[in-house]
């Protein structure tokens, strides 16, 4: 077990490659109970999302739910976060663990709108069902039909007769669910879950396969690829950044940055040899140092060694040769489109 | 678990000498810590290893982690079957999954790390409090 945002939670249960490729083939379950929760309500709840969020929550419709960035001023991310739109009223913020109480204060301290804001990670626990089997897996559990949830929508319906919202999201690049439930059924329904999905190669996965799934995947982590220094722009985020949708915070920065044009971008590299590049590995063009790993590892699926790096923006383009400092040598690797891994639909 | 017939350090490396020659890998405890090994990573026959010094690396999926030399000696054969196949550390750390051999320097520093006994105790210790 290891401390992650102040939850105990394993690192890998039968093995990160198991793990990861049973989510690949068969499924993967994920307790995902340490991400935090933040709920908005009332009339202005639209504005104050708008206002701290730099996708635009007004596309959303009611049971839609989209990929976001919680911005400060300078236009750099405080964190990344799922936003769920329940009603006209209601918003439901899937936040890091890690982040929650700084991202709660920060909303509070902006809630010029005057919404309601509830820091409501206590309330909730959270299974994430991942891998071409997942719906087959948890369709057994519920009347919900979990076909017509379409990705990144979600539906309220009972799970195992627990009351759950149904979400078709993940962090792993395959199709599944994340379904959220009041904690007191926690291990009622993880055990239920394993016990139906075991039969159909589902495993238990940990911290450890998270991580290298949703590298293949190239989705972001707070921490590695975004923080509080770098911007939706240069990580390659510019999908979730909408500054037509009116003011928000960090936008006029953002909207200078983008016409100036980003000094840095992130990028995705294979290694060229066995070496395995890990996070905080400095990586270099032609000799010079220029940046630095943010996330490397083995891809277990892919079976080759990535990562993702910053460089200089006009240094990004794939097929670029950079050198990676691993211990005492500077090892090859080349700059690849991203995603790495995408499932076949 | 552990053989009686290996000596073993703190870094969880073990060595299993005969005479003048060892053969030296890492402990089941170790594997078993770094998870699924992918990638190791081993000095060339002839180079000089230096007891408590690192002399090569096993990396797995989620960390690396550097091997330190049980005993002094000059190296004479690596493991080459590890390159296509590394899980073979975690599939048998205590025999085919060995890194290297070594001609010993001095043999009677073999007797001055942990025998087996010793050994169980340090990671039985490690277990409980972790």
């Amino acid at each position: 077990m290891v401390n992650f945002g102040g939850w105990d939670m394993p690192v890998e249960y039968s093995g990160i490659v198991a793990e990861h490729l049973a989510t690949r083939t068969a499924a993967g379950l994920f307790d995902v109970s340490h991400m935090g929760e933040i709920e908005v309500r009332g009339g202005r709840a639209l504005d104050l999302v708008q206002h701290v969020t730099c996708n635009d929550a007004a596309k959303l419709a009611v049971g839609q739910a989209h990929y976001s960035g919680l911005m400060n001023e300078r236009g750099t991310f405080v964190d990344d976060l799922l936003v769920h739109k329940i009603s006209d009223t209601h918003y439901f913020l899937c936040v890091n663990a890690s982040n929650q109480d700084q991202d709660f204060e920060h909303i509070r301290v902006h809630n010029r709108p005057g919404a309601q804001i509830e820091n409501a990670g206590e309330r909730y626990s959270q299974l994430a069902i991942q891998g071409p089997k997942a719906l087959g897996i948890l369709q057994r559990f519920t009347t919900a039909p979990l076909d017509s949830i379409r990705y990144y929508h979600f539906a309220f319906g009972a799970v195992d007769r627990v009351d759950c919202l149904i979400a078709r999201t993940g962090y792993t690049g395959e199709d599944g669910f994340e379904i959220y439930f009041a904690p007191e059924h926690s291990e009622k329904l993880w055990s239920a879950l394993l016990d139906a999905g075991s039969e159909q190669g589902m495993l238990p996965c940990g911290l450890g396969a998270r991580n290298t799934l949703r590298l293949e995947a190239s989705m972001c982590l707070y921490g590695h690829e975004i923080d509080d220094t770098t911007t939706p722009w240069e990580a390659g985020l510019g999908w979730i950044c909408k500054p037509a949708k009116g003011e928000f915070l960090g936008r006029d920065v953002l909207v200078r940055q983008k016409e100036a044009g980003i000094n840095r971008a992130l990028v995705g590299f294979e290694m060229q040899d066995r070496l395995i590049a890990r996070d905080a590995c400095s990586v270099s063009i032609g000799g010079r140092p220029v940046g630095r790993v943010t996330s490397g590892s083995p891809a277990p699926f892919l079976k080759k060694n990535i990562g993702m790096a910053y460089v200089p923006a006009a240094s990004k383009a794939p097929g670029t040769e950079i050198s990676i400092g691993i211990r005492a040598n500077e090892a090859p690797a080349r700059i690849v489109p991203m995603p790495f891994y995408k499932r076949a639909k | 678990m552990y053989p009686s017939d290996y000596r073993y350090t703190k870094e969880h490396e073990w060595i299993k000498a005969t005479g003048e020659t060892g053969t030296i890998g890492i402990t089941d405890y170790a594997q078993h810590e770094l998870g699924d090994v992918v990638f190791v990573e081993m000095p060339v026959v002839g180079t000089k290893i230096t007891a408590g010094q690192v002399f090569g690396t096993v990396e797995s999926v989620k960390a690396v982690s550097e091997i330190f030399a049980p005993v002094s000696g000059e190296v004479t054969e690596a493991n080459a079957a590890l390159s296509a196949t590394p899980e073979t550390v975690n599939n048998d750390p205590h025999g085919t999954g060995w890194l290297i051999k070594v001609k010993l320097t001095n043999p009677a520093e073999v007797s001055g790390l942990m025998d087996a006994a010793a050994y169980q105790a340090f990671v039985s210790e490690k277990e409980t409090s972790a």
